[in-house]
């Protein structure tokens, strides 16, 4: 299982400088990638924005959006983004995408949530055909970046199944994953896809004195959208090493391809401390 | 800390005794509306998992329950009158006012302050507790409150059910099964001590008002069902106590807690009587709600945790009770198996036991089931063999054809790579029956060149000892689509070709609109299909399998949603049934041996197919001489709500089994051979498509 870090988009004070210094300490670490999430009425950056810059500072992490809520965007323009990332980290780029769950990102943005999945479905179903097809660049020299799908529902998994590459989950315990991973799993073979997806999984990390408190205020904040379930989110953030570690061997035997890890305080020394633990 | 636990049934006194005992100067008082020696209800039960964590949570009741437990290890399953007998169940009950009794004593002992008789109408009344506990009930005030904030969802069972006692003595778990001219009746019935037990009766509820039970006194009720069961009661009588007849209710809540108002047991949740866990869950929430306080300085944190730790377990409960309660509903449909099947499919209801763990706690029972199984494969006497394969290693006869193991694999374009794990039956890839008919251009048509080579491959299956079917079928509108290496439905962009349909509606967003079929198209596809089957058994294929599921062209007769035609094949079962079954018909004229039919049970989606109108398409299959329904779902529309849990096709394909009376493929991430053994010999399917790609096992 290949490891990542997320890069701290969406935690609170984090300056452009930060952001650079973080993926360039993450390109130098031993993670295998770089994540960032997607918000519209939130204060984070830009997602391809954030990638962009994360590109143009690192030789060899992967960069994933984990995940892009894609009805907020046009596809064509969407596409656009995906591949200008994509050739500007030389083939390094990971596109995740989803409904995403709040509906307030879809009120300051303008565009009716209802519907949203069969949109999002129809997005699916045209992006690769938009890169292969060659009028909107930069056109991949290979099959274009890797895409996969995030959702728990039925409706999500077959979407997966039908247009992209594997899953990512959300976030949860190594048992949750499992359970996840093995539907995804069914739903591919449903659907008669040859072999199985590629499974992604993600958790929530704070390390250090007096950081657990920042983190937990956070993810309550992050996640307030969710009512009481916020609170779990963040009794769940792992803050020692040792928690970690177990987090990690969890997802590791549940058959997850790469876990990547964000940090909930905003601090540049949470990247080499994750490190240090991962080792 | 001051605690007010409102409700003094099993969860909020043992909650308060631990609370009390965990600190002692802590003040924990118990409100109850019943004076301290009415209870309702007869008996509670507890598994040995459940006894281990009462034991370490409080080990002076634990002694004290223990010396009026009844313990026995046996299930008796009273059907047609015989008797299974399955042991190596461990279970222990005690009367519930007996439990009562040695709560409060404890709680007495402890310094916990109780209050019966008091109705609390309002939570403000508790305003000075540091916690406010809701141990009270489904319909307690406490969860009715903060509705709002616990966001309850209940379900009501259709199922009537009562609670009797009875001074019948029983040293086993007992289920009667007993059909009059009213309808079927079951009793769950456990002993609570040497001389008393638990007797629940449940009933449909058009076999209730048939029964006159709905106008029926407590006595008139008795009456009728002592007479029902006289047999198994032999004389002893069945004893009320509130008894009245009602629907179970299922509560699920998004949260147990709200500022400092926290709930337990049925306040919180409950899960259908026949798995009996009522009692057992409530008293595990008082103990992880006592750990978790103690765990935290912070309430809230410690609310949090209780609700962490304990809502996955429930909702497993809650699952496999939903499970149970679905079999006792639907049980008449089992009224033809052998008791042996009856008794392995009662035992295996919930999903949460399983053939292995029947081979463990029962070897004799699982001698017994595989024993009859293999004799009533191969048409050997029963009984004769004592020692035999597990139900998935027994040889399936359809016809002439003998299909060695019940495993079935679905196979790629690499036949050969598919034939070589060993299943019974290897179904191939979808062969069209026209250029036309293809799904991608990778797609096999069965020409002249397909049909060498497709001889060779058999040849070579026979070889390894597998059987072989051809799967036929024809794309329809979810034809002229890109390799499935690079997705699914994805229209070619160019050299795709032309579609036809049932009625001309595009499959996704972006692919071609198919052309409505005419009579012409419909004469000409089941001239193709028939050509075909000749084609098949020229190649020495075992069996056909003609694809009638998944949205394809035939499928797309079949489904309400896709056929808007109003033609002599549009509108009712019967019209939008005739393609099919002409089809059916023709390739039956040419071919002999097992014809197997692949549909779509259910559309997953508002206005499709459901399971009661694939049963009654089984039906007809049936008639129209097809041996052996593959049972898949959905994919009959682009965009549907499909359901990928595990075993996800089984419910399915036990209904057209056991109600249209046909054999059954069971599908729908089937993943291990303990899942092909219990849903073999629990009677809900003849072969099983076992998933042999899993995540977590194999390399990608």
């Amino acid at each position: 299982m290949n490891i990542g870090v997320g890069l701290p988009t969406s935690t609170s004070g984090i300056s452009g400088q930060l952001l650079v210094d973080w993926a360039k300490r993450a390109d130098a670490g031993p993670f295998s990638s770089l994540g960032v999430v997607d918000r519209v009425a939130y204060q984070n950056y830009e997602p391809f924005t954030a990638l962009a810059a994360a590109a143009a500072v690192t030789q060899r992490v992967r960069l994933a959006t984990m995940v892009v809520i894609a009805p907020l965007r046009n596809t064509a323009i969407l596409a656009k983004q995906a591949a200008s990332v994509h050739a500007l980290s030389d083939g390094r780029f990971t596109l995740g995408l989803a409904v995403g769950a709040r509906g307030e990102d879809y009120a300051v943005s303008g565009i009716d949530s209802r519907g949203r999945g069969r949109r999002f479905g129809e997005q699916l179903e045209a992006i690769r055909d938009i890169w292969e097809e060659g009028t909107i660049g930069p056109t991949p020299t290979s099959a274009g970046p890797q895409v996969l799908v995030g959702g728990s529902s039925g409706e999500a998994l077959a979407r997966m199944a039908r247009y992209s590459d594997g899953y990512m989950h959300g976030g949860g315990p190594a048992r949750a994953f499992a359970g996840a991973a093995a539907k995804a799993a069914a739903a591919w073979s449903d659907l008669g896809r040859p072999g199985r997806p590629i499974v992604w999984g993600m958790g929530y990390f704070a390390l250090g004195d007096g950081n657990a408190d920042a983190g937990a205020q956070y993810l309550r904040h992050y996640y307030a959208f969710t009512g009481p379930f916020a609170e779990k989110i963040a009794a769940a953030n792992l803050t020692s090493p040792g928690a970690i570690t177990d987090f990690i061997r969890g997802y590791e035997d549940a058959g997850c391809d790469e876990l990547v890890l964000f940090p909930t305080a905003s601090s540049i020394d949470q990247v080499d401390r994750l490190a240090e633990v991962i080792g | 800390m001051r605690y007010a636990v409102i409700g003094g049934g099993p969860s909020g006194l043992y909650f308060a005794l631990l609370a009390k005992k965990a600190n002692p100067s802590d003040e924990v008082l118990v409100v109850e509306r019943n004076p301290p020696d009415a209870t309702f209800g007869w008996g509670v039960v507890f598994s040995e998992e459940t006894l281990g964590a009462l034991r370490d949570a409080d080990y002076e009741t634990f002694t004290e329950i223990g010396e009026s437990f009844a313990r026995w290890n046996a299930i008796d399953i009273y059907y047609r009158d015989t008797m299974v007998r399955s042991r190596g169940h461990v279970f222990t009950g005690i009367s519930r006012k007996l439990l009562l009794n040695i709560l409060q004593r404890r709680c007495r002992a402890l310094g916990v302050r109780l209050e019966f008789e008091r109705e609390v109408r309002d939570v403000a009344e508790l305003e000075g507790a540091d916690l406010i506990v809701g141990a009270d009930g489904i319909n307690g005030l406490v969860r009715r409150a903060y509705g709002e904030f616990f966001k309850p969802q209940i379900a009501t069972h259709p199922t009537k059910y009562v609670w009797f006692g009875s001074d019948l003595p029983l040293d086993a778990f007992t289920f009667i099964f007993r059909r009059n001219a009213d309808g079927l009746f079951q009793v769950h019935a456990y002993p609570f001590d040497a001389r008393t037990c638990t007797f629940i009766v449940e009933c449909p509820e058009d076999a209730w008002r048939r029964a006159g039970l709905e106008s029926a006194s407590e006595a008139q009720s008795i009456a009728y069902c002592e007479a029902l069961f006289q047999p198994e009661l032999r004389g002893r009588r069945l004893m009320s106590n509130r008894s009245l007849w009602v629907n179970f209710l299922t509560l699920r809540q998004e949260s147990w807690h709200h500022g400092k108002v926290v709930l337990l047991g049925d306040a919180a949740h409950t899960a259908h009587f026949s798995i009996g866990s009522g009692t057992k869950l409530a008293m595990e929430d008082s103990i992880a709600l006592v750990d978790a306080l103690r765990r935290h300085e912070d309430l809230g944190a410690a609310l949090n945790d209780y609700e962490m730790e304990r809502q996955p377990i429930v909702e497993r409960f809650q699952e496999a009770a939903l499970e149970s309660s679905s079999y006792f509903e639907h049980v008449s449909r089992y009224a033809q198996f052998d008791p042996r099947q009856f008794a392995f499919n009662l035992l295996t209801r919930s999903r949460r036991i399983t053939y292995i763990n029947l081979t463990q706690r029962d070897p004799e029972l699982i001698r017994t089931v595989d024993s009859w199984f293999a004799a009533a494969a191969t048409g050997s006497p029963d009984g004769a063999v004592r020692l035999s394969p597990p139900p998935m290693f027994t040889p399936l006869r359809i016809g002439e054809l003998t299909i060695p193991n019940r495993a079935v694999v679905t196979a790629g374009p690499d036949l050969d790579a598919a034939a070589s794990q060993g299943a019974g039956l290897v179904i191939t890839e979808f062969v069209s029956v026209t250029e036309d008919g293809r799904i991608t251009p990778e797609t096999p048509v069965i020409d002249r060149a397909r049909q060498e080579m497709l001889r060779q491959a058999v040849e070579r299956i026979h070889q390894t000892g597998s059987r072989v079917a051809l799967q036929l079928g024809h794309a329809g509108r979810r034809g002229s689509m890109q390799p499935r290496s690079r997705g699914v439905d994805r229209p070619l962009r160019e050299g795709g070709w032309r579609l036809i349909a049932a009625s001309p509606i595009a499959y996704t967003p972006h692919s071609a609109l198919p052309k409505e079929v005419t009579p012409r198209d419909i004469a000409h596809v089941i001239k193709v299909f028939a050509a075909a089957a000749q084609a098949a058994a020229g190649c020495w294929f075992d069996a056909l399998e003609l694809n009638f599921a998944h949205g394809y062209l035939v499928a797309g007769f079949i489904s309400p949603l896709t056929n808007r035609r109003t033609d002599e094949y549009g509108g009712s079962l019967e019209n939008r049934m005739r393609f099919p079954l002409e089809i059916v018909d023709a390739v039956r004229a040419s071919w002999e041996r097992p014809l197997l039919v692949r549909i779509s049970a259910s559309d997953w989606a508002d206005g499709g197919m459901d399971l009661d109108e694939s049963v009654a398409i089984a039906a007809l299959l049936r008639t129209h001489r097809c041996d052996l329904i593959h049972v898949v779902m959905g994919q009959t529309v682009w965009e549907s709500r499909p359901d990928y849990r595990r075993l996800f096709g089984v419910p399915a394909s036990d209904r057209i089994r056991n109600e249209a009376g046909i054999p059954t493929i069971a599908t729908g991430n089937i993943t291990t051979s303990d899942d092909v053994n219990t849903i073999l010999a629990a009677g809900r399917a003849d072969l099983c498509v076992l998933e042999l790609t899993t995540i977590g096992t194999t390399p990608r």
